[in-house]
């Protein structure tokens, strides 16, 4: 009986010690969850779904604290996953925070800019470039379009261009019968 | 030689329908009256143009420099007026526009001065450089810059494979040059082999070609080997041919150059000579006219031509009702054909009802197997249709998708008519997009990041220096006030003293100013200064004091 208690107590010593050593040494470090939900996000950091960038808004939903459909510029599809990889239920993207709208760079007409440098401050991928009474112009390939500099600008001068189709990105379409001729 | 031959899984026999372009030797074009040449001609970067609209250019004139690593840069084929530097249509599938240059041809055919290359005296990049400024991209349809499959790899390159197969129906255009310039081709294979450090050169041609065959059989010597091969479509596929010629199968994701093999199209080897032996850039190269038209054959074009004006040369017949830019098997509709040749436009291609009928309604996939028996890639096409239908990109890139050569086997065979590469082509393109918006994405949460460290450690930074003010201006008080014989107090009360000290300066700086034009003054004005004075002091008490009671 005693014997039998001590070989319990001592592997459970031992398994126990096993335990908190792999707690210790394999520690996982930050959220993986909000990683995962991070990669999902289209990185506008647009702020369209009330939190400050789409890693804040990664953490609201690993927390709990936020929806699946508030991010815009993510669309249809980035709820989709976004419900796939958390097992929850679908739902269409929330109207209050903006409806989905084609990528869409911003353009500073360069006539017009005072350069006040207000929308530098504001973009948050630093893809304005320029100073003080100088002209500003936006580095296209890294502009987001998250429409966070035509605010701020005193003298209106920024709009937001649709990216056009080019030889380079344009894509096959989906193969389609012509309705007519396969009746 | 006895060459022992391997084969590759699947492939068609489709009819070939290539003596109807045979029968007539390679003929010049009329000059166009405009050449409209695309800057964007290679796999890689797009050539940043160097002429103006108004410059005069010479034949051969670099019109277009390349840009970034994989590049090859672009030239004039003709001399002329520079007329436009302008967005036109391209022969894409997309018909959308891309910038060209646009040249008024003046007839003359007048070239840019020209010096024989001293390539064996150059070294190694010299020579590529030089390549890619010639504008040398590969010439069998993908137009990769041939400089960069020029350069030695780490482990030895042994055997140097032309690709003269040409397993396409209706063209033509490899076995022409092979007929008619087979000592130029195995010029530029033999300045191609030396490039590499290679053992030996391989050619293989389909068997349907003897007379290419012997044309080439009599012009090489050597290490050169012509090897004729079994005709079965896409023998003409990098991947099938070197399987075929070598036995090696070169592994999903990998390239020829990593099993000591590299493979170049016939043309490009013709190319390579023209440039090396003529200082002549890629600017003119040789397409096929076949179809529904009344004088098929082949042309030597130059880059830019108009393919109105080619087809024109063929005749085509009156019910021709498109016009496909490659084969029939591989090639696309071109929305237009007021698009211009480029280097990759191997064939033109009229189509009519009754030669190229309209595919028949799609049915549903049976999955009875067939297009994977004849898959030369070993994929399982049907999966992949499953697949691509149903948007599940990851699971067809699990599927190897992208090992797919858009042979159209699969399509062919297909007994629903299910138009298979339509659809591996739109998953695809859908793959891609989705890649560059995964990059852009990346790229915008690093700096945005970074942004946010900077913006971090500007607030960080900025009170760390007020700070150090403070505790300086702390410091500095302490020791004045020390300095007074004041006993040592907090810091505080320095500070009061130091305020107190400096309102009773200010009081004696008052009360010792004095006006200096009262001094010397006559008696009477003294007595009217001292009766105003003594006004104004009533005045005072009057307004402070009534207040008061009040």
């Amino acid at each position: 009986m005693i014997a039998a208690l001590l070989v319990m107590a001592g592997l459970a010593l031992v398994l126990g010690a096993i335990l908190g050593f792999a707690a210790v040494r394999f520690k996982v470090q930050g959220d993986p969850l909000v990683d995962k939900i991070d990669a999902i996000l289209p990185q506008t950091q647009c702020g369209q779904c009330g939190f400050p960038g789409c890693r804040p808004y990664a953490n609201a939903i690993a927390d709990g604290e936020a929806d699946i459909n508030q991010c815009p510029p993510g669309g249809d599809e980035g709820v989709r996953k976004l419900a796939d990889l958390l097992g929850r239920e679908y739902k269409p993207l929330n109207e209050e925070h903006g409806v989905e709208k084609p990528k869409a760079v911003a353009m500073i007409d360069e006539q017009t800019c005072i350069g006040c440098t207000l929308c530098i401050q504001a973009c948050p991928v630093d893809a304005i470039v320029g100073a003080a009474k100088q002209m500003h112009t936006v580095v296209e390939a890294d502009c987001t379009g998250c429409e966070l500099c035509v605010a701020p600008c005193p003298v209106d001068c920024i709009t937001m261009e649709p990216l056009s189709e080019t030889v380079q990105n344009w894509k096959w379409k989906y193969p389609t019968i012509p309705i007519g001729k396969a009746a | 030689m006895l060459q022992k031959l391997f084969t590759f899984h699947g492939g068609v026999k489709p009819d070939s329908r290539k003596d109807a372009s045979t029968c007539r030797p390679i003929r010049p074009l009329a000059m166009p009256a405009e050449l409209v040449v695309p800057l964007h001609q290679s796999i890689g970067g797009t050539p940043r143009p160097l002429v103006r609209v108004g410059d005069r250019v010479l034949k051969g004139e670099r019109i277009g420099a390349a840009e970034g690593p994989v590049s090859a840069a672009v030239h004039a084929p003709t001399s002329g007026t520079v007329k436009a530097v302008e967005e036109r249509t391209m022969p894409h599938p997309s018909g959308l526009p891309a910038s060209c240059v646009v040249i008024e041809t003046d007839g003359e055919d007048r070239w840019i001065e020209r010096e024989p290359v001293p390539w064996k005296s150059m070294k190694g990049d010299e020579l590529r450089d030089f390549l890619r400024d010639a504008g040398i991209v590969g010439l069998g349809g993908a137009t990769f810059p041939s400089h960069i499959k020029l350069r030695p790899a780490t482990a030895p390159t042994h055997t140097l494979v032309l690709n003269g197969a040409e397993c396409e129906p209706f063209i033509t255009c490899d076995d022409m040059l092979m007929r008619e310039r087979a000592d130029e081709i195995v010029r530029g294979a033999g300045i191609m082999a030396r490039m590499l450090a290679v053992e030996r050169v391989l050619i293989g041609i389909e068997d349907n070609k003897p007379e290419a065959i012997a044309a080439m059989r009599a012009a090489v010597d050597g290490d050169i080997q012509v090897v004729a091969i079994p005709t079965l479509y896409p023998a003409g596929g990098e991947k099938q041919l070197l399987r075929v010629l070598t036995g090696v199968e070169v592994a999903a994701g990998r390239r020829p150059l990593d099993f000591g093999l590299q493979c170049f199209n016939v043309g490009t080897a013709y190319r390579v000579a023209r440039a090396i032996d003529h200082a002549e850039p890629l600017i003119s190269r040789i397409v096929t006219v076949a179809g529904n038209v009344e004088e098929p054959g082949n042309f030597e074009v130059l880059v830019g031509t108009p393919i109105d004006e080619l087809l024109k040369a063929g005749r085509p017949r009156a019910d021709t009702d498109r016009v496909l830019m490659g084969g029939p098997m591989m090639g696309f509709a071109l929305p237009t054909t007021a698009a211009p040749v480029v280097k990759a436009t191997n064939c033109v291609l009229a189509g009519s009802p009754s030669l190229l009928p309209p595919p028949p309604p799609e049915m549903a996939c049976i999955r009875c197997g067939t297009c994977a028996d004849h898959c030369p890639a070993d994929l399982q096409p049907f999966e992949l249709y499953w697949f691509g239908r149903s948007h599940n990109f990851g699971k067809a890139q699990e599927y190897h998708l992208f090992d797919c050569i858009e042979c159209g086997c699969c399509s062919y065979v297909c007994p629903s008519h299910i138009p298979l590469v339509d659809y591996f082509r739109f998953t695809k393109s859908e793959i891609w997009a989705r890649e560059r918006e995964r990059a852009a994405a990346d790229i915008a949460r690093e700096r945005f990041e970074a942004r946010n460290d900077r913006q971090e450690r500007e607030k960080r930074e900025k009170a760390e220096r007020l700070a150090a003010k403070a505790d300086a201006t702390r410091k500095k008080l302490a020791e004045t006030g020390a300095g007074d014989g004041a006993p040592p107090s907090p810091a505080e009360e320095a500070k009061k003293a130091l305020i107190a000290a400096a309102l009773e300066r200010a009081k004696q700086q008052k009360s010792s100013v004095k006006a200096r034009n009262t001094e010397n003054l006559p008696a009477d004005k003294q007595a009217e200064i001292d009766e105003i004075e003594a006004r104004r002091a009533r005045s005072e008490r009057r307004t402070v004091e009534p207040p008061e009671p009040s």
